[in-house]
């Protein structure tokens, strides 16, 4: 039995729990960059985390222990998910044991959850924002499982490794269902990250949240997990694109070099993701909340399109 | 034609007060039982009502005095009413004028004269806790004393019915900005109803000045409301200057203009970055609050001070701008326009922030009319009201020199309170330009002279966000006994409440700073 898959599952995990603020970081010094400000440099999402654990949790009296339990559940839930995404090589030994329905389901989870807390407390913000991410989710899922599915009927299953195996392997051409899958899967993104034009993680404006209203009344070690989880999420999510759909420089073959030439290749991958990720936002407004569901139909749209093609053109 | 429209309907009943300053506003007063018929009167005439307030005249020898200042194209007319102070109540106006109801509640809380008729009985800028018999713009209040705490409760506007929730949000806000409460009831993402209360940052300003020398008062004036300091020292001190007669050197008007034009310009920047922030596109924001940062640094170097605070005093300007001065103006103007024009294309041409802006937040020309709504708000509802136009002083009056155009858009909405702004901001520029080339050669200050005991001064100034009204009354010494300050959030922050409706939560922000009251200059 080879050990560097494991060695690799451990690399993987530690490289999302580590790299996800500077990704955070990366985008944000583009963002400013973008808009002709100074940026507060790669490393400010450490010092911010770093930050939020040193400081104490302040806790509504009426908080129960769906609120307490929640930032531990949705760390947890989302470097499991880093688990189970194969970054750097294919062999991973996590990934035989959770497909990617698992993979939207984890998230899931995490979703469900954050609802439930942001309901807790019962403050007017919070239930306004619980309803507005449940909205989303109920749009932005199954375009997601769609998206997915496309993309699993090229590689005739629904294991992460199996699907990344077969198109590294396979086609270096892009086929037309994934390209609809692909389209699909940018606006999914945008939307299941909570980045502009679907909400703004930047705002101060309570009444205009979705994700941010959750989490409103979070303090402390919570909101510093619940931060770091979002860092997470975002960097997942733009490492499943950049493997499912531009596998290349990935680990194929499990030697320590090609683990070491396919990190190289994911940093590369993410830098020139989040340059798209910050033009994507600096050159949009935020759009009408009820322009959501055109937005989200139209990302199940592109992976309906990308089924049909699937079968007509591949 | 109101002074015309109110003698043909009153005759012999109604009688000139001489006192009032200038001389081209005229001032009335009218029995107490027919203020309200005044109002009708008024209303028949075309009239807005401007600002209505109480003045505590004990100390004259009479009672209270309640006024209403109506407006009709350049034409402003007081029309008061006694009021003795034994029986303290008036008619009240708000069945003909719908803004009159808040100035009324302000009245009742404040001077504790009821205005019979107004159905909102509740307190107003006073909070419930105070005890329900303190009047502290009365002259038999002290200011000094502390006051018990008493238990009250505010009454609410509820909705009720299934899926309806509320939405309580301050009155400590998120950004930095001043406090105010804003209580929605919605039913889902629809507001179905918006009510604001206000009032968390009365500092007693009117019942300060009272206790000021006049040369004072400009000082507090320019502190009403941080951002709009030059217009409110203005219309502070043209009201004072009405009522001593004091000429001020043309050259003092035109600085002054000035400095009310460079006010202008910053403040429109930093709202039109605020609006597209608000919808989440941050460029234009930072881009603007550059060009906002460069006409403050600006300000500092040139005139000592980033807002001109203290530069605006009673007889002239504390400042003289030289002909560096005027170059540098000139260039740091040529760059400005250059990039601002940059920036509104991209505004402009960007359909993300255009789908955000239009239809959003609409306050319908004749609703703007009905709340007798002023400066921006008012322009972008139709209606073409600005001082500079209709109630000028040098060098505004040289209309055809000058040839300012006023923006007038009626669609009502985000984009028609921002695109006025942008126009404004070019005319501003233009303008300022036109100035400072030729400004005339004179002195800048002149003494302002003490006002007549027993006199009143009436001033209407544009400032960035509208009309601005101070009314000054000397006492029987010729001290100052009573200061009216009429921002134009007064009257503004009604809008809002209606724009509103109809829309999402989501959208209230971007509604609210297309607005940008201020609420310091309301709750005084």
């Amino acid at each position: 039995m080879n050990v560097y898959p494991f060695i690799s599952e451990i690399l993987q995990i530690a490289i999302v729990l580590g790299i996800a603020p500077a990704f955070i970081g990366w985008v944000r010094m583009l963002k400013c960059w973008s808009q002709g400000r100074t940026s507060a440099g790669l490393l400010q999402p450490y010092r911010d985390i770093s930050k939020l654990f040193a400081k104490d949790v302040v806790l509504a009296e009426n908080a129960s222990w769906i609120f307490r339990f929640t930032p531990y559940l949705v760390f947890g839930t989302t470097v499991l998910a880093g688990g189970i995404i194969p970054m750097l090589s294919i062999d991973l030994p996590l990934s035989a044991t959770a497909d990617v329905i698992v993979l939207v389901a984890l998230f899931a989870i995490a979703r469900f959850f954050t609802a439930l807390a942001g309901m807790d407390i019962g403050t007017a913000f919070g239930g306004m924002g619980s309803s507005r991410e449940m909205t989303i989710a109920s749009l932005a899922e199954p375009a997601m499982l769609m998206a997915i599915f496309t993309i699993s009927l090229a590689a005739r299953s629904t294991s992460l490794s199996q699907i990344v195996q077969v198109i590294y392997s396979g086609q270096s051409v892009l086929r037309p269902s994934l390209a609809f899958a692909f389209l699909a899967f940018v606006l999914i993104s945008l939307a299941e990250t909570g980045r502009i034009p679907v909400d703004n993680p930047a705002t101060h404006l309570e009444l205009t949240m979705i994700h941010e209203a959750m989490i409103l009344e979070y303090s402390g070690r919570h909101l510093a997990l619940i931060e770091w989880a979002g860092m997470m999420k975002l960097f997942l999510f733009m490492s499943l694109g950049a493997v499912l759909f531009f596998p290349w420089g990935i680990d194929a073959t499990g030697s320590a070099v090609g683990v070491v030439l396919a990190f190289v290749f994911l940093l590369l991958k993410l830098a020139v993701s989040g340059v798209i990720l910050v033009l994507i936002e600096t050159g949009l407004a935020k759009m009408r909340l009820f322009r959501l569901t055109e937005f989200l139909g139209s990302a199940f749209l592109m992976a309906t399109l990308g089924m049909l093609a699937y079968y007509i053109l591949d | 034609m109101l002074k015309e429209a109110i003698i043909a309907a009153f005759g012999g009943h109604v009688r000139f007060d001489g006192s009032q300053r200038p001389a081209s506003v005229s001032a009335c007063v009218v029995p107490r039982d027919r203020f309200g018929e005044a109002a009708k009167v008024m209303k028949k005439a075309y009239a807005l009502l401007a600002a209505e307030w109480a003045s505590d005249e004990t100390s004259l020898g009479r009672g209270y005095g309640v006024f209403a200042c109506y407006r009709w194209g350049s034409e402003y007319l007081i029309v008061k009413t006694e009021v003795p102070s034994g029986d303290p109540w008036f008619p009240s106006l708000c069945r003909s004028f719908v803004p009159a109801f808040r100035f009324e509640r302000q009245i009742m809380s404040l001077m504790g004269i009821a205005a019979a008729g107004n159905p909102d009985v509740r307190p107003w800028i006073k909070f419930e806790d105070w005890p329900a018999e303190a009047w502290p713009l009365r002259k038999s209040f002290d200011a000094a004393q502390r006051m018990p705490r008493v238990t009250g409760e505010y009454i609410w506007t509820r909705a009720e019915g299934e899926g309806v929730y509320e939405i309580p949000v301050g009155p400590v806000h998120a950004g930095i900005i001043e406090p105010g409460h804003f209580r929605f009831q919605a039913v889902g993402e629809d507001v179905i109803n918006l009510e604001e209360r206000l009032g968390y940052v009365h500092k007693g300003i009117e019942k300060k000045f009272e206790s000021l020398v006049w040369q004072d008062g400009a000082k507090l004036a320019g502190r009403v409301s941080g951002d709009t300091t030059v217009a409110h020292s203005l219309a502070y001190c043209m009201a004072m200057e009405s009522m001593t007669g004091c000429q001020v050197p043309e050259r003092a008007h035109w600085l002054r203009a000035l400095f009310l034009e460079r006010e202008r310009i910053a403040n429109h920047l930093g709202d039109i970055g605020a609006i597209c922030n608000d919808a989440a596109f941050a460029f234009m924001l930072y881009q603007l609050s550059r060009l906002k940062e460069m006409l403050l640094r600006t300000n500092l170097r040139l005139f000592g001070h980033r807002f001109m605070m203290d530069r605006v005093v009673p007889g002239g300007v504390t400042v003289d701008i030289e002909p560096a001065g005027k170059r540098e103006i000139l260039a740091e103007m040529d760059m400005l326009a250059a990039d601002f024009e940059k920036l509104v294309t991209i505004y402009d041409e960007n359909p993300s922030l255009e789908d955000r802006v239009r239809d959003t937040g609409i306050l319908k020309p004749a609703r703007a009319r009905e709340l007798c709504a002023v400066g921006i708000v008012a322009r972008a509802s139709g209606l073409n009201l600005d001082c500079r136009i209709f109630n000028p002083f040098p060098p505004y009056d040289r209309h055809e020199w000058m040839e300012l155009d006023v923006p007038v858009l009626i669609s009502g909405d985000v984009h028609a309170r921002a695109w006025v702004r942008i126009q404004e901001v070019r005319e501003s520029i233009r303008i300022v330009r036109k100035m400072i080339e030729e400004m005339p050669d004179t002195g800048t200050h002149v003494p302002a002279g003490q006002p007549a005991p027993d006199s009143s001064g009436f001033s209407a100034v544009e400032g960035w966000r509208g009309e601005i009204i101070y009314w000054l009354q000397s006492g029987p010494a010729g001290e100052i006994n009573r200061c009216m300050v009429r921002d134009p959030s007064s009257i503004n922050w009604l809008g809002l409440e209606l724009a509103v409706l109809g829309n999402i939560v989501p959208d209230f922000p971007l509604c609210n700073k297309s607005f940008n009251q201020s609420y310091s200059g309301h709750d005084l």
